[in-house]
């Protein structure tokens, strides 16, 4: 699916890490935590094919990411739903517009994906904020819409960059509880996040791997995890 | 609800926005002046070839005892003369009238040794003039033929130079307004540097991201040209009638059918902006990867 092989990565001729090895297999759920600075968003990138490694090879969907045209990695995309911290959104369009626009830049409508965008919006709680613009929701209604946005076009791979980290605690529950159900409906889900708590709380609902990235290398998570 | 269609992606206003606009306004009013320059230009040329095409001009400068005889003997030559249509010996008074404007209209024509001139009209096959030119010689010595050549052909270059240059100022006019959205696009593309990303990020094609882009700039360049081709008419329209003291300047208006061929204008600068805008836009692609 997503598989990391002996992955370096430089920023201005320093290594960030290296000898990263992964392997996103379908259902599974991951959670990649470490210190600020660590790694962890540039390992995400690399899931996603927004970087290219300095050294190593990255796979998505078997087809090495060096090889893959702009084009070819815009496809792969498609089947890797992405929640950013910031959420990344076009504070021009509607709530709704925003979680559909997956599905405009592939050409296709919600009936599709046999996705109904109200349900989907129901689902994550904001049905009635569909006409509003981003910059008029909070912290928490942004993160459930970029989760909205990031499953529309039923990935198989949800890769999350500190979803909780503009969110109090209950509200990171309720995003948490919507990502486990995603994980249990056959979703490869990937969370870098640097709360303890919050994986403490996944993993009491679901069985999940703690990795953690330090002092530039993966390495799976101590016992207190 | 819907998904937002490729146009409404991109934020709807900006600078770059309305500087195509107005571009397009601009070099559109411009090209419809060129147009019609060219177009005038154009029928100056066809109409002194045409008029001075077909005719020439014999002069007789005989002795005056010999005069009305050397005539008759030209009108002779040109009535068997192949291609002649017809021949006309201007009389006295149809001299005055000639020379009135320079003399006035009491010139004593009498004490004047003022030549004898011999008008003619070529059929639509026209006449062998290197053979009437030896003809005359034999015939009528002091008859010289006069076929205009000298004359009409610089003024005729002359028009097709001016339409050449009024036709170049059209392209220069198109290539100029290809540099100026090219340059909008480039300016709007790095403004929403986070909008492509974030459209990379949904997986979103170049092609796509190009689209809509170009879209916005096709819309904005054709609704500017077409203001601009208005407004060029309208002030092509507001020029004086054609008169015959100053045919060519206030004939430079469009005639008949050419008044369509401005309504080219608008799509055209949408094309230029199509090609424009798509270019740029890859090129702009390739660099924020």
């Amino acid at each position: 699916m997503i598989e990391l092989d002996e992955v370096a990565h430089n920023y201005g001729g320093a290594e960030l890490f290296s000898g990263v090895s992964l392997r996103l297999v379908p259902g599974a759920f991951f959670f990649l935590t470490g210190p600020s600075g660590a790694g962890k968003t540039t390992l995400l990138k690399l899931c996603y094919g927004e970087l290219l490694p300095s050294a190593g090879q990255v796979r998505l969907f078997g087809e090495p990411l060096r090889r893959m045209s702009r084009d070819a990695i815009a496809l792969a995309r498609r089947r890797i739903g992405v929640v950013h911290q910031d959420c990344q959104f076009l504070d021009h369009l509607s709530l709704a517009e925003n979680v559909a626009l997956p599905l405009s830049v592939a050409g296709l409508t919600p009936k599709a994906v046999d996705a109904d965008l109200d349900e989907l919006l129901s689902w994550v709680g904001l049905a009635a904020q569909a006409d509003a613009l981003p910059p008029s929701l909070s912290g928490g209604e942004r993160q459930r819409a970029a989760l909205a946005r990031a499953v529309i076009m039923a990935p198989d791979v949800l890769i999350a960059d500190e979803p909780t980290g503009n969110l109090d605690w209950e509200m990171s529950l309720r995003l948490l509880s919507l990502l486990v159900e995603l994980n249990r409906l056959g979703k490869t889900v990937l969370i870098a996040t640097h709360d303890l708590a919050l994986i403490r709380a996944a993993k009491a609902q679901v069985s999940a791997r703690v990795l953690r990235i330090a002092g530039r290398r993966l390495q799976a998570a101590g016992a207190e995890l | 609800m819907s998904a937002p269609a490729a146009d409404r992606v991109v934020p709807p206003t900006g600078f770059t926005a309305r500087l195509t606009g107005f571009s397009a306004a601009a070099m559109a009013f411009l090209a419809v002046f060129a147009l019609a320059l060219a177009l005038a230009s154009g029928r100056l040329a066809d109409r002194w070839q045409a008029s001075l095409a077909q005719s020439a001009t014999i002069r007789i400068s005989a002795p005056p005892g010999q005069q009305e005889a050397q005539t008759a003997a030209v009108l002779e030559v040109l009535r068997t003369t192949p291609g002649v249509a017809a021949v006309r010996s201007l009389t006295d008074d149809d001299t005055r009238a000639l020379l009135a404007p320079w003399f006035g209209p009491d010139l004593p024509l009498e004490t004047l040794p003022l030549p004898r001139i011999v008008e003619v009209v070529e059929d639509a096959g026209g006449f062998d003039a290197e053979g009437l030119r030896l003809r005359l010689a034999a015939e009528a010595p002091a008859a010289f033929l006069d076929t205009h050549t000298r004359w009409r052909r610089p003024l005729v270059a002359a028009a097709d130079r001016l339409r050449l240059l009024a036709l170049l100022a059209v392209g220069l006019i198109g290539t100029a307004t290809a540099a100026m959205i090219t340059l909008a696009a480039q300016a709007a593309l790095a403004a929403n540097a986070q909008v492509i990303r974030v459209l990379r990020l949904v997986g979103a094609r170049d092609a796509w991201i190009a689209r809509a882009f170009v879209r916005r700039f096709t819309r904005r360049a054709f609704l500017g040209a077409a203001v601009g081709t208005a407004a060029g008419m309208a002030a092509v329209a507001a020029l004086p009638e054609a008169d015959a003291a100053g045919a060519f300047l206030t004939g430079l208006g469009f005639q008949g059918a050419h008044w369509l061929m401005p309504l080219a204008v608008p799509p055209l600068a949408a094309v230029v902006a199509w090609a424009a805008t798509r270019a740029a836009a890859f090129r702009e692609l390739r660099r924020l990867t």
